[in-house]
């Protein structure tokens, strides 16, 4: 039948559309993380004389991953950059969907208006509070350590953790909550052993969107613990750029080895994240 | 086993008081249904005896224990819920044993009477799926499952069927009956389904606006209705409702005298069933075919008596007539209900 026919090609036009462009944005996105790791595996000449090009047997050199892996310190930073990640993830998932379950679950006075307060903080950059935060940290005696950083950053996700959970924890249902009630659960066991696997997709979402920034930030561990010794990966990277001559190599070695960790976390987070994300947009 | 006492029960949200002075015996091994219209309370007054919400004043007693201020698994309930609520992680054996699990119980005794309950309920070839992949009717199976393992005193069922297919809900009722008449237990149903609250009840409690209405067996709510609310909610169709007046001894309909009453004279409604409503050739009542609903074996016929006197009657089907007949009736004295006018 021929109508059956062009719907075909028609579905297979739209299709090949869409992977078109899918792949179009996929190329931009990837386009600066391919120079960073293809120029991080060249010598200093070939990154200026062409930094679009593959790295050939003339122009590869190792030198860049041989001083960031030779640097003593940059294992220290890793970690540092690990601890305080991971550590800022762990906080801003439980006391956000902590704090979700009670707004959606319990009905107190000034409800609400607890929660516009919790969540006003999106429209806030946290940044704009850097003098404050400095001044606090070094009244705290915090300075230069991790727990000035994960502190700091615990409180910028919160808001957008908390927002993103309160939506989803009124979607479970309260009849399972209930039921749990009757079972004999206490409150907590309701929230760890129920409600927390029903939204597990929305944890990895919420854990991907607040560990990116956190990663990457240059800013605060600046400000806030610039020590040797609490440096994080971003801003330890900033060694091997000086004042009269920059490391190209170096720098872009550094990064493409800082890049792997994120990734794996997101792989390990994404398979849940699509589930999170098209939910929501069902859900609408 | 248990009887269940509310004394004086009332609950408050904020301004609005939704559960007014409710005072109910049901008594051991008895199945009490509670029926009204939604947001007459009913759910509500279920929450109230689980221990999901506090009662504002008043008192709940299980077995000769007041109860009003223990938590829910310290009451000796157990809930089915509208949306089954099982727990989607674990399988039907885990949602099972769950509670008996959360209890300490040992493993064991759990197993048996997980088995035995499983048994009952036909689960046997589906323990070890995943709520996900069970059908409505066996989550509700699950469900009801969850609660007979935890042998409570009393039975609490929310809207139980509301979420089933019309087939699968007569299923499901007879299967609850089954239950209750193998288990003997105490059980409070809520639903704001009569047909259910008729094939179901022992005694039905029929609600409004947080008031019980009247409490009573299916027949003695259909034979007796103690207000024009209880009588239109209770059958299917529902009650006729007619403006008549009484005159001298005499119920009157338009300008037909009817059956005598003992009544002073002024302005009455008349209820009758559809299914009272008899084609009498001979009849006072006479009107016009509006809707001719065919059933197969029965039939309903819409029909106009006179301007604001519109009856539904309930015929056998053998007789066709189209809109536009002429139809008379007459209502047997004995089955027709006087109600003050409204």
């Amino acid at each position: 039948m021929p109508w059956r026919k062009r719907t075909t090609t028609g579905q297979a036009l739209s299709a090949a559309a869409i992977h078109g462009v899918l792949l179009a944005w996929c190329a931009l996105a990837l386009f600066p993380l391919y120079l960073v790791v293809i120029n991080g595996a060249k010598s200093r000449r070939a990154i200026f004389n062409d930094p679009l090009k593959l790295p050939t047997s003339d122009t590869f050199s190792a030198k860049g991953y041989a001083s960031v892996v030779g640097n003593s310190e940059f294992p220290l930073y890793f970690g540092n950059s690990l601890v305080v990640t991971s550590v800022s993830l762990l906080l801003i998932l439980l006391l956000g969907a902590m704090a979700a379950h009670a707004l959606s679950e319990y009905r107190f006075r000034g409800n609400t208006l607890l929660g516009l307060y919790l969540i006003v903080g999106i429209m806030v950059p946290i940044r704009l509070g850097t003098v404050a935060l400095l001044e606090l940290m070094v009244n705290l005696n915090l300075t230069n350590t991790l727990t000035a950083l994960i502190l700091v950053y615990t409180a910028q996700g919160l808001p957008v953790a908390i927002f993103i959970f309160t939506e989803f924890l009124r979607a479970v249902s309260r009849e399972i909550k209930d039921s749990a009630r009757i079972d004999g659960l206490s409150e907590y066991r309701i929230f760890f052993e129920v409600v927390i696997p029903l939204v597990r997709p929305v944890i990895a979402t919420v854990a991907v969107f607040s560990m990116i920034p956190i990663w990457n930030d240059l800013w605060f561990p600046l400000i806030l613990a610039p020590g040797q010794e609490t440096r994080t990966v971003t801003l330890g990277v900033q060694q091997f750029i000086g004042q009269y001559t920059v490391d190209w190599g170096a720098v872009l070695a550094a990064l493409s080895v800082a890049v792997l960790p994120v990734l794996v976390m997101y792989i390990i987070f994404s398979r849940h994240l699509i589930r999170g994300i098209t939910a929501g947009a069902v859900k609408g | 086993m248990a009887t269940l006492d509310l004394k004086g029960v009332s609950k408050q949200f904020d301004d609005t008081r939704v559960l007014d002075n409710i005072n109910l015996n049901v008594a051991d091994g008895e199945l009490v249904v509670f029926v009204g219209p939604s947001g007459c309370g009913k759910s509500t007054l279920l929450r109230l005896i689980a221990g999901l919400e506090a009662v504002t004043t008043g008192d709940v007693s299980i077995g000769d224990r007041d109860v009003s201020h223990l938590p829910p698994s310290k009451r000796g309930i157990a809930m089915v819920f509208q949306s089954y609520a099982l727990y989607p992680h674990k399988t039907v054996r885990g949602n099972l044993g769950f509670a008996l699990k959360h209890a300490g119980a040992p493993a064991a005794d759990i197993k048996r009477r997980v088995d035995a309950a499983a048994a009952i309920l036909e689960l046997e070839d589906l323990m070890d799926r995943l709520p996900r992949a069970l059908s409505g009717g066996q989550r509700q199976r699950v469900a009801i499952g969850r609660a007979i393992v935890r042998e409570p005193d009393v039975f609490l069922f929310d809207e139980p069927l509301s979420n089933l297919d019309a087939a699968l809900r007569v299923h499901m009722r007879v299967e609850i009956l089954k239950l209750h008449q193998r288990l003997g237990a105490t059980m409070v149903y809520v639903t704001h389904d009569q047909t259910e609250a008729m094939t179901l009840a022992d005694r039905i409690v029929v609600m409004r606006d947080g008031c019980i209405e009247q409490v009573g067996t299916p027949l003695e709510l259909y034979r007796h209705p103690a207000n024009r609310f209880v009588a239109g909610f209770i059958g299917s169709p529902a009650m006729n409702f007619l403006d008549a007046q009484v005159r001298e001894g005499r119920v009157v309909l338009g300008d037909q005298p009817l059956h005598p009453c003992t009544r002073t004279d002024g302005p009455i409604t008349l209820g009758i069933r559809p299914e009272h409503l008899v084609q009498d050739d001979d009849g006072p009542l006479s009107g016009g075919v509006e809707v001719f609903e065919h059933l197969g074996g029965e039939a309903f016929v819409h029909i106009t008596l006179g301007e604001n006197l519109k009856v539904v009657a309930k015929l056998d089907g053998e007789k066709v007539y189209r809109p536009g007949d002429t139809i008379r009736l007459s209502a047997p004295e004995e089955r027709c209900h006087l109600f003050e006018h409204s």
